[in-house]
């Protein structure tokens, strides 16, 4: 096996995490490789108008997406039933190259809510120990929202987020968000002008007596130039975001924000088609060597590193920890072991509204991150005693921009062919808007990732496999929620609704796109008993790697994650700056 | 499927289309039907109720599938008083062209076995790439019509097949030999209605028609002044290549 030279750090995966650990690492004069197993990509040519603006080659085959004849994960609802292949893209969509899945996200940007960061202290301090199920493995975070927040700000700063501030350092001001945390600064970027289901929805809200707010997005409202000197251009609400990559410069990606100055530093450096196999480690398994990894020929290649940084998207973190034999599996039936612990996702209802012929919501018309919405039932801002529930979620009314091959939502009862549906395509298209919740998934005890027996990759390694199904405590919830579509979807003015909202008894279903925010699995905290990673997403037992990703979440949050994401990142390379470089080791004693 | 289910569907499915659709029969369809030789299909089948566009050779196809193909197009998206129908836009030659690309042959699949049932909502865990979807699916819903109406699909009036796409879409008229019920809403319609929607670069949706009918302005991208209005959009449809309609 051929042996490179060694460099200071490797970071393997080259998305929004791995762009944000390269440029504070680089800035701090380490000599950093990215490895990336996917091409490299940027806005020209690669998502150039018209070229992208495709739903052919974006939408219906998956253009930007993770090609799984490669790669992918098995998934079973329950430790008893035989796993079997994410054949084709359906509830998730994990990206590939450069950029990841930066690049076709759709730019939601919040933060987190300061109690889900302590949500197993928070919840026994108001209701009780009790109120916690048996079955659910709720812990804190081992990391406050106070630390966060100026990494927060830093990751809005850099993606030029669009938004309100409902609380600056402790002031309330009308407009924002009235549940927000402190924040230190206002958004960087005003919000986005409301399309016409986020204007019928802030409406409807306020009407009911909730408090909508612009939802932030990083899609930028106006020019902006960045901390780094890169330069966005203002959203022109071209209808593609989601599954594709933004043919304006608004959208924030690892390359309209941080690539065109990184690409610059001499002391970095991008490997492309570079497939990772495994953290290496010494004899002791304390201190990893460096990765290895299979080029483009197919040639195995050992890269040296004083630091490596897992940064790939969620599933290939927590695989890699499994394959290089780094910390201990957890095992279900004995509740041991940490590494695939804390497996979670998100619940999300989507409700379809449809309106009289003389109400224009033009669908087609968008930005990913647009919207208002409404946190009056997310997490614990609302007192959970006598409903049987922990968790929470926001609902929104966001218009995201929808084409006709990525569907043409109808009311209930409509035909799928033939005349009647087109009769009904024809009478509907301009005038259906829809409004979701996006709600939070508990830790459960079985739910959880750990090596498939039988599935292999292209390189013949096994596939992660996923245990996960909905639980009473979260499908309980959804009901909650979907109460609550139904009320502001009826002041909204719709004359019909269909759509999705689940319910007791309802599996997961793993066809129908839901979010792509899968998460835990390395989960972060305080006990290594419990967790992967300390507060600094350092692994406990290997000090010179670094786990960054959802995968550290230690519950599924209602927010979309990419904000924490980032703020992690962030937050990790500040401290790897500050402290580990002076003196290499553990950042927290175990 | 279990045998007793089949036949329940069997007998349902001739009451129904024997109730629906007198054997209104030409003597050329009879003539294709009786015949062994898939080539013979195109020639002696009646002309299909509207124009294909017209120079377009398969690739894929064999002339019996593209006869099945053109007559599938025409029944879930007919030509009627709301707009174009699927075969005037060239849907068909959509289907056929997307059978030349990687994900034909499930090159965006995770393809590899053992290959075991599952519960739907696992999703597709069939070995069949789309290729073989169409080439086993088409083969048997011929067989199921030659069987019971003594004609292929292409052959029968517009209301038998229109029964017997209902009956697959129910899951009352199956196969032992794939499923059905996958084959036409997972490959059959989904790429219907992607030929008929998707940019007329790639066959279908000629002159944009999918487009105008519904409202929709292609790839124009560029809607700041007009997000806020909740008004009608003034501007009619762009194509990937520039073409305005």
């Amino acid at each position: 096996m051929a042996t490179n030279k060694p460099v200071d750090v490797v970071i393997v995966g080259f998305g929004w995490t791995g762009a944000i650990m390269a440029i504070e690492l680089a800035q701090a004069g380490l000599n950093v490789l990215a490895l990336e197993r996917g091409e490299d990509a940027s806005t020209v040519p690669n998502w150039a108008y018209p070229k992208v603006v495709d739903e052919i080659s974006q939408s219906a085959r998956n253009g930007l997406l993770q090609n799984l004849a490669k790669s992918t994960v098995t998934i079973r609802h329950h430790k008893d039933d035989r796993a079997l292949p994410y054949r084709q893209i359906g509830s998730f969509k994990p990206g590939t190259g450069v950029g990841g899945a930066g690049i076709h996200w759709s730019g939601v940007h919040s933060r987190v809510m300061p109690q889900e960061l302590r949500l197993r202290s928070h919840i026994t301090e108001r209701y009780g120990r009790n109120f916690i199920p048996e079955g659910m493995t709720l812990q804190d975070w081992g990391v406050t929202y106070e630390e966060l927040e100026p990494h927060f700000d830093r990751f809005e700063q850099v993606c030029g987020t669009s938004g309100k501030a409902g609380n600056i350092q402790g002031s309330k001001l009308d407009g924002g968000n009235p549940f927000e945390a402190p924040r230190s600064h206002e958004f960087p970027l005003p919000p986005l002008t409301d399309p016409p289901t986020s204007a019928l929805f802030a409406k409807a809200t306020r009407e009911l007596g909730y408090h909508p707010y612009p939802l932030p997005a990083a899609n930028a409202s106006r020019p902006y130039t960045n901390p780094y000197g890169c330069q966005l251009g203002p959203c022109n609400f071209c209808g593609f975001c989601s599954d594709y990559g933004c043919i304006n410069y608004s959208k924030a990606s690892p390359q309209t924000t941080i690539l065109p100055v990184l690409y610059r530093m001499p002391n970095f450096a991008l490997r492309t088609q570079t497939h990772v196999l495994k953290v290496n480690t010494d004899s002791a398994g304390k201190v990893a060597t460096g990765v290895t990894y299979v080029d483009a020929q197919g040639h195995e290649v050992e890269q040296p590193a004083a630091i490596v940084v897992l940064a790939a998207f969620h599933l290939h973190n927590v695989r890699l920890m499994l394959s290089s034999g780094i910390s201990q599996p957890y095992d279900p039936d004995t509740g041991k072991g940490t590494l695939g612990r804390n497996f979670c996702y998100q619940l999300l209802n989507s409700v379809n509204l449809f309106f009289n012929q003389n109400v224009y919501i033009n669908q087609f018309m968008g930005a990913g991150g647009v919207g208002q919405a409404i946190e009056d039932f997310y997490a614990d801002n609302f007192d959970h005693a006598k409903l049987g529930f922990i968790g929470g979620g926001v609902i929104w009314g966001r218009q995201t921009g929808n084409g006709p091959v990525r569907g043409i939502p109808l009311p209930s009862g409509s035909p799928a062919w033939g005349s009647g549906w087109k009769a009904a395509v024809k009478q509907n298209f301009l005038h259906t808007g829809r409004i979701e919740s996006q709600m939070s998934n508990m830790a459960y005890r079985g739910c959880y990732l750990d090596l498939d027996p039988t599935y292999r990759d292209a390189y013949g390694t096994p596939l992660l496999r996923m245990t996960l199904n909905w639980q009473d405590n979260d499908l309980r919830m959804s009901e909650f929620f979907g109460e609550k579509l139904s009320q502001i979807g009826k002041a909204m003015g719709a004359t019909s609704q269909s759509g999705r909202v689940l319910k007791r008894g309802d599996n997961w279903d793993t066809r129908a796109y839901q979010s792509t925010h899968i998460n835990g699995g390395t989960a972060m905290g305080a006990d290594p008993k419990t967790s992967v990673v300390n507060k600094y997403l350092q692994s406990w037992d290997v000090s010179n790697l670094f786990v960054l990703g959802a995968n550290v979440f230690a519950h599924g949050i209602g927010y979309n994650p990419t904000g924490l994401v980032g703020a992690l990142a962030y937050w990790s390379a500040a401290n790897i700056r500050a402290t580990y470089l002076k003196n290499p080791g553990p950042l927290v004693r175990a | 499927m279990s045998s007793n289910d089949g036949q329940t569907s069997r007998r349902d499915f001739l009451a129904t289309t024997l109730a629906l659709a007198p054997l209104a029969v030409t003597v050329a369809g009879q003539a294709a039907a009786q015949s062994s030789k898939a080539e013979q299909l195109p020639s002696s089948a009646p002309a299909p109720d509207h124009a294909s566009v017209p120079d377009y050779r398969p690739s894929y196809f064999t002339p019996i599938e593209w006869a099945f193909i053109n007559a599938a197009c025409a029944r879930l998206i007919p030509t009627d008083e709301h707009g174009p129908g699927a075969v005037e836009l060239g849907v068909p030659q959509y289907i056929d062209r997307q059978m030349g690309t990687p994900w034909a042959d499930g090159g965006i699949w995770y393809m590899q076995g053992p290959f075991f049932a599952g519960a739907p909502e696992f999703g597709y865990q069939s070995q069949l790439t789309p290729k073989q979807q169409y080439r086993l699916g088409i083969k048997a819903i011929d067989a199921l019509c030659r069987e019971r109406l003594n004609m292929p699909f292409a052959a029968l009036t517009a209301a038998q097949q229109d029964d017997v796409l209902k009956q697959i879409e129910k899951g009352s008229l199956t196969s032992t030999d794939l499923s059905l019920g996958t084959f036409f809403s997972g490959f059959l319609l989904r790429n219907v209605m992607e030929g008929y929607f998707g940019d007329p670069m790639y066959g279908g949706n000629k002159d944009m028609a999918a487009w105008k009918m519904i409202g929709y302005p292609g790839v124009r991208a560029d809607y700041l002044e007009w997000v806020g209005q909740a008004k009608p959009y003034p501007y009619g449809p762009v194509s990937i290549y520039g073409k305005r309609g």
